[in-house]
């Protein structure tokens, strides 16, 4: 079989799945990401039901606790942002440096939207087109710079539109305090102090839903066009595609993906704080998809996820007596996520530069490359799958 | 008329700071397109190496002596820091940009939260000597000199640049570097030991305007460097990435621009029209002001 012909076999496998291969092949082939994912989603799920358990070291107290509940969800909704961000930064090969304004111009025009009297769904769905259209005008403008040029150009615009929210010169966005959320036009279902499970349900949701939008959109033409450009931008060009069009779909859509994570973030968090708009917090975007792995959802989510809860519980690191042993300075620099996150990122991209997702695909390789030779005269064996291709 | 002149001289002295931050920014850029995100944690460690010199040294009973003592430690951490960092980071990973970039990212998280824990977010304020928190009269308005100070500092050092870079054999070798590497290595020089020059060589500028950063803002903070090395992309850009001239003049144009929008119409404009600025630039002359053509792709 000429690779040619395997690519456009394979093809229908990889994208739509329209035309299924041979019958037995499918019940063969039962893809085990969709099984982990499903089983870590039910496991999500049952998390408030789980009585009395606990997780030693990670959350104090049991894991159906409101505390550890809420910084899960934080956590679920990290995810959703890494994987808006994989979208721009592994798919499409963008180092977007201002991902975050677009995620808090949701949260904060939601809360507004609310001040106003606009009931949180109607206002969130305003905040989501709102925030969708100024990415796509901030993209616009920065792609006009190439290479490096994009990332500082998107960084000027966070920090601008940061600078923008703390100094509220129109009296709008509450200043370096923010805004506290607006409870008369929130679901009070949501907003039980003793039972969070719904608000935590609405996260998880929320990352399903941001995760099944990616997942159809990276599978798509579009999505392999992004692909195509991060890979070779020029051959894009004379194939007679417009390398800037696709970018700046891939550039509003994970701007579309991020603010319904900021909608969701800001009743988790109960105000609309400048720190959300940070470049500290766009430039961490970077560190979520890179542990997790770039160009990989599952990856980015799981990164996103991991740096929330690290974010959420260094600090009580501190006051948890774990560190007692160590000097006071010692203490305090290892429980400064900034530095954990830092020296962790380092190691990554030195020796692990594929994140958690590689590792987990080198390993995989690795356990069908032994399969396969043990088989490999047996008369079922497989041709080599996609995910052998370099 | 007085807060015209006071604000001119901040700005100036603002500019002053940027240009040294920026400057090397652009010519770590300029040479080995790395985009240096690291570059604001050297301003802050410029900063605190000051503050522990002037904070310790007690045996030196002239504070104008400790300050010129903590201005000296503060450039050679920043050599240090540079010299190290790039051979031991940065080196590994030749030939892949990115990697670069996320290294000197990782690297700015945890330098900044290092000095995070070490000094806490609080801010560290340095005893001035008495001249320099003085102010001089300067045509009808008391100007401090510390602003005087840091202008005339960034001025020594644009015009030490402009010879280091015209007259030297590694300034040639760092402009023909920018230019073409690959027409260097062919020539038979070794470009590695220019990058690490470079990289030491922004350290310590960087550092010592996080000393000098220190007096201007009455004080250092762990996130003071990050905020300006974002002004100092800005600075970059608008200047042109790779040209020193550039930024010497982004950085006096940027600054002026902040301060003055920030008195006369409201405060924190100052930022947004930055940022306008930027976005005239990129779309009038994507290249930067003073930067070639082919540095824009």
């Amino acid at each position: 079989m000429t690779s040619t012909a395997r690519a456009e076999q394979h093809r229908p496998a990889a994208g739509t799945r329209a035309e299924p291969p041979a019958p037995q092949r499918t019940r063969r082939r039962i893809p085990v990401g969709a099984v982990i994912g499903a089983v870590v989603l039910l496991v999500l799920v049952i998390v408030p039901f789980t009585g009395g358990l606990t997780v030693p070291f990670v959350f104090d107290g049991a894991l159906s606790s409101s505390r550890t509940q809420l910084i899960l969800a934080a956590a679920l909704l990290f995810a959703c942002v890494a994987i808006s961000y994989d979208v721009v930064f592994g798919y499409t090969g963008l180092l977007n440096a201002g991902h975050a304004t677009v995620f808090a111009a949701a949260l904060y025009a939601t809360n507004i939207g609310m001040e106003l009297g606009v009931p949180f769904v109607p206002a969130a769905l305003i905040a989501v087109v709102l925030a969708t259209a100024l990415g796509a005008g901030i993209g616009a403008l920065s792609l006009r710079a190439r290479g490096l040029g994009f990332a500082m150009v998107t960084l000027a615009f966070c920090e601008a539109f940061s600078t923008l929210l703390v100094t509220d010169p129109f009296r709008v966005f509450g200043g370096e305090e923010g805004r506290p959320l607006a409870f008369e036009q929130v679901p009070s279902i949501l907003l039980q102090a003793r039972n969070v499970k719904w608000l935590y349900w609405l996260a998880l949701a929320t990352l399903v839903l941001v995760a099944v939008i990616a997942l159809v959109a990276t599978r798509s033409q579009c999505g392999r066009v992004w692909l195509a450009v991060r890979e070779n931008e020029q051959r894009v060009e004379m194939l007679g595609l417009n390398p800037f069009a696709y970018k700046l779909v891939a550039y509003s859509f994970s701007s579309f993906l991020a603010a319904i994570a900021g909608t969701v973030y800001l009743i988790v968090v109960r105000a609309a704080n400048p720190a959300s708009a940070s470049v500290e917090f766009s430039l961490a975007m970077i560190v979520m998809v890179v542990i997790g792995g770039r160009g990989r959802l599952w990856g980015a989510a799981l990164g996103g996820f991991l740096y929330g809860i690290l974010t959420l519980r260094l600090p009580s690191l501190s006051s948890s007596g774990a560190l007692d042993g160590l000097p006071g300075w010692a203490g305090r620099v290892l429980a400064e996520p900034l530095f954990v996150l830092g020296v962790v990122f380092i190691l990554i991209v030195l020796f692990a530069p594929g994140g958690v997702g590689g590792a987990v695909d080198a390993v995989r390789r690795r356990i069908r490359a032994s399969g396969r030779s043990r088989s490999a005269n047996g008369p079922g064996s497989p041709p080599a799958s996609r995910q052998d291709a370099p | 008329m007085n807060a015209f002149l006071v604000i001119l001289v901040t700005a100036l002295g603002l500019g002053g700071l940027y240009f040294l931050l920026a400057s090397g920014l652009s010519l770590i850029f300029g040479l080995m397109d790395v985009l240096n995100l690291a570059h604001g944690a050297f301003f802050g460690i410029g900063g605190y190496a000051a503050w522990i010199v002037m904070d310790s040294l007690g045996v030196v009973d002239s504070l104008a002596l400790r300050f010129l003592v903590s201005v000296v430690v503060a450039v050679a951490a920043g050599l240090l820091a540079g010299f190290v960092i790039e051979k031991v980071l940065v080196a590994r990973s030749y030939g892949d940009h990115l990697a670069q970039i996320l290294l000197t990212l990782g690297l700015g998280f945890a330098l900044n939260g290092l000095l995070a824990g070490l000094f806490t977010y609080s801010p560290r304020s340095l005893p001035q000597p008495e001249w320099l928190a003085a102010t001089s009269a300067l045509g009808g308005a008391q100007i401090p000199n510390s602003r005087l100070v840091i202008i005339v500092v960034a001025a020594v050092v644009f015009l030490g640049m402009i010879g280091f870079l015209r007259y030297t054999r590694h300034g040639l070798i760092i402009r023909a570097g920018a230019e073409n590497r690959q027409m260097v290595r062919a020539l038979g020089i070794d470009v590695r030991r220019s990058f690490t020059l470079v990289f030491a060589l922004g350290g310590a500028l960087a550092c010592l305007g996080g000393a000098l950063g220190a007096v201007f803002f009455n004080g250092v903070t762990p996130t003071l460097g990050q905020n300006m090395l974002i002004f100092s992309f800005i600075v970059v850009i608008i200047g042109g990435l790779g040209s020193v001239p550039g930024t010497a003049v982004a950085a006096v144009l940027v600054a002026l621009v902040q301060q003055f929008t920030n008195f006369y119409a409201n405060t924190g404009l100052g930022d947004l029209a930055i940022v306008v600025l930027l976005v005239g630039t990129l779309l009038v002359r994507p290249q930067g002001l003073l930067g070639r053509k082919a540095a824009s792709t």
